[in-house]
């Protein structure tokens, strides 16, 4: 046994860890009465990748590319691999992930399992679209590819499925073309909460890629006030190699004092005055845009090491700017706030996962240092989000309550026909209880 | 273009290396046990920018094959400039101990199959007036300790077997590069418990491709065992011989 955390460094967990070494292989043997989960890259900020006292598959060995269509840009690989080492022998290639989500250290398994989306959520919906199919090793001995047409019902219930259905050994994944590795970007100040729906409405037809930094420390008129990205892979210049990254590295654990009301208050001030006009047009290399926080390893060390919690809720459209008002004054208010507040309206297309966390409406992300007080704060947030007829993000959850994780995936209890009878994980004993 | 022979392919730092040699645009041609598994690498391999990658699913410790293993693969890459030999067992030490039998196995997997392989392909690039020889010996080969003095033994010999080879061949433009790795987290140390002593297979990859460049003769990998295991050495016999190691 050995202690694990995931990206968030709550909760610990204590674990088992085996590993697939060869995706040939058949499934690792749990210890006796012992369950299993797959465990790619730990970016999972809660415990939907822990499976505590229990043991989890490392999947990281599984990291060969299988096959490339070269025309179609159609890539089948390992499930372990990781979507920094597809964007390395894909970006030089003229292809990119048709949809990526803020790290690029996360496995091709993870994502599927995750169905996670992006900053073009509102034109292209989640991950499992571009997915063609992939393998899925079962306990009960079974190994099956898994698509729209074949065993579709595993198909769909193993996109966004958690990772309890079985062990992914590979997927197939379409990419998309690009001219290069530039996105022409425009950053927006905005003032108010309306401002900012009002923009991202305007912005949706015309750019692909859209998201908000929000000051989650302004109170009053100017909650919700932050600046706007949007933009549009450059369709002209010729793909130039990489520019050469700074990789830099959180030290240590920083004290948790650290992280406190006045030096988050002074981050989103400054960050939002950072820009002297309200409008900036830039052209930046595709790294920086799509993963800022990727060039500091291990940058959840700066939460000290308590850690902290992140919240992802989505509210549908209609009821999104009171819902979020409320959300974001609450927050205000109680001095908590969160240096990484990230706002987007999500779009309508339907997902391929029974689970996953996808719907028109507005979605808001926080990280919060963990301390006594932020849980009482996130429940009476669950609450407001629940009225609305949101729904918060498993891969982002630590702690909210079976009751609303039911009632934000009514179908829960469907997915339990389609788990693997072997596998479980430590979020999923924590929601699926009556 | 290189064109390199890699024995025990599928092992942990071998598949790593073989990534880094595929990125070149080397050719490689994969001798292992296990077909499907060679297989798998030959996709990713190919992918990642090999010219060529061709696969001989045998077991290295019938020494009957290997001039023919050497042989087929020349052909097949049409020339043969490195030889990689990356594979062998640790063995358990307390069956070894116990039963010379399981001690043999040890030998004949990582010493006398490699003597046997050396021998071909030394002859080969003596004759050729060059080449490169990539071999792993271990730090467990630089002294004799009671928890594994089997397996220790086994690269220890190979190391003495590679020094005089280095001293035969070094005037034919012939280089014999000895690579030993620390703790490793492969397959091969899958069952001891990790600490901050173990290294990762890409790390000793990255190393030993750089030595490779480099054309060195013996290299520790990570770099701090040159200093371990100097003190190691430096220890008088008359007190090692007391010490639990």
């Amino acid at each position: 046994m050995r202690n694990a955390a995931s990206w968030g460094r709550f909760p610990v967990a204590s674990e088992t860890v085996l590993a697939q070494r060869w995706r040939g292989d058949s499934l690792p043997q749990a210890p006796a009465g012992k369950t299993l989960l797959p465990y790619g890259l730990g970016r999972s900020y809660g415990d939907s990748c822990l499976n505590d006292g229990q043991a989890v598959v490392a999947t990281r060995l599984l990291r060969r590319l299988i096959s490339f269509d070269a025309e179609r840009g159609v890539l089948r690989c390992e499930a372990g691999t990781s979507l920094a080492e597809i964007l390395e022998f894909a970006i030089p290639r003229g292809w990119f992930l048709p949809v990526t989500p803020g790290t690029r250290f996360v496995t091709v398994g993870g994502a599927v399992a995750n169905d996670v989306h992006g900053k073009n959520h509102h034109v292209a919906g989640n991950f499992g679209r571009f997915v063609n199919g992939f393998e899925l090793l079962r306990s009960c001995g079974g190994r099956q590819w898994c698509s729209r047409r074949e065993n579709a019902g595993w198909f769909h219930a193993t996109v966004g499925g958690l990772g309890l259905t079985g062990l992914i050994t590979q997927a197939e994944v379409r990419l998309k073309p690009i001219r290069n590795r530039l996105i022409d970007c425009e950053t927006i100040r905005y003032g108010t909460l309306e401002e900012f729906f009002a923009l991202s409405l305007e912005s949706e037809p015309g750019y692909e890629y859209l998201v908000a930094w929000v000051d989650a420390t302004a109170k009053g008129s100017q909650a919700g006030r932050g600046l706007l990205m949007r933009g549009n892979h450059n369709g002209e210049l010729p793909m130039e190699s990489a520019p050469a990254e700074r990789q830099l590295r959180m030290p240590f654990d920083f004290p948790g004092f650290v992280i406190n009301r006045y030096t988050i208050q002074a981050f989103n001030t400054l960050y939002f005055r950072r820009q002297r006009g309200s409008r900036k047009c830039s052209r930046v290399d595709l790294y920086p845009f799509f993963y800022p926080l990727d060039s500091i390893a291990e940058w959840n060390r700066m939460y000290g090491r308590s850690g902290f919690l992140q919240w992802q809720c989505l509210v549908p459209l209609d009821r999104g700017p009171d819902a979020l008002r409320e959300i974001l004054e609450s927050i205000g208010r109680s001095g908590q706030g969160s240096f990484l507040a990230v706002m987007k309206t999500m779009g309508g297309i339907p997902p391929e996962g029974n689970l996953t966390f996808s719907g028109r409406g507005v979605t808001l992300a926080l990280d919060l240092r963990n301390a006594p007080a932020v849980f009482s704060l996130l429940e009476r947030l669950d609450r407001v989000v629940a009225e609305a007829g949101g729904k918060l993000y498993p891969a982002k959850d630590a702690r909210m309550s079976a009751a609303h994780f039911q009632r934000f995936y009514p179908n829960w209890n469907e997915h339990c026909r389609w788990m693997d009878p072997a596998f479980s994980s430590s979020f999923w004993r924590r929601v699926s209880h009556a | 273009m290189r064109k390199i022979l890699v024995c025990g392919a599928a092992s942990g730092i071998a598949e790593a290396l073989g990534r880094r040699l595929a990125a070149e645009g080397c050719a490689l041609a994969l001798a292992g046990r296990n077909a499907e598994r060679l297989a798998a690498m030959r996709g990713d391999l190919a992918l990642r920018g090999a010219a060529a990658v061709h696969t001989y699913a045998l077991d290295l410790r019938k020494t009957g094959c290997h001039a023919e293993l050497i042989e087929t693969a020349a052909a097949a890459m049409e020339g043969l400039d490195t030889l990689v030999l990356a594979h062998g067992i640790l063995g358990d030490q307390e069956k070894a101990v116990a039963d010379f039998a399981v001690a043999r196995d040890v030998l004949e997997t990582n010493f006398l199959s490699s003597v046997s392989l050396l021998t071909v392909a030394a002859n080969r690039f003596a004759a050729q007036q060059s080449g490169q020889i990539v071999v792993f010996g271990s730090v467990a080969g630089d002294r004799g300790r009671q928890s594994n003095y089997v397996y220790g033994a086994s690269k220890g010999a190979l190391e003495i077997f590679c020094q005089g080879l280095r001293n035969r061949l070094a005037k034919r433009q012939v280089n014999i590069l000895l690579v030993k790795p620390g703790f490793v987290d492969t397959a091969m140390t899958a069952h001891l418990p990790k600490n901050a002593l173990f290294a990762s297979p890409e790390r000793v990859a990255a190393d030993i491709h750089r030595a490779m460049r480099q054309r060195k003769d013996v290299i520790y990998t990570p770099g701090f065992w040159k200093w371990v295991m100097l003190a190691v050495r430096l220890i008088p016999e008359p007190v090692f011989k007391r010490m639990r190691l």
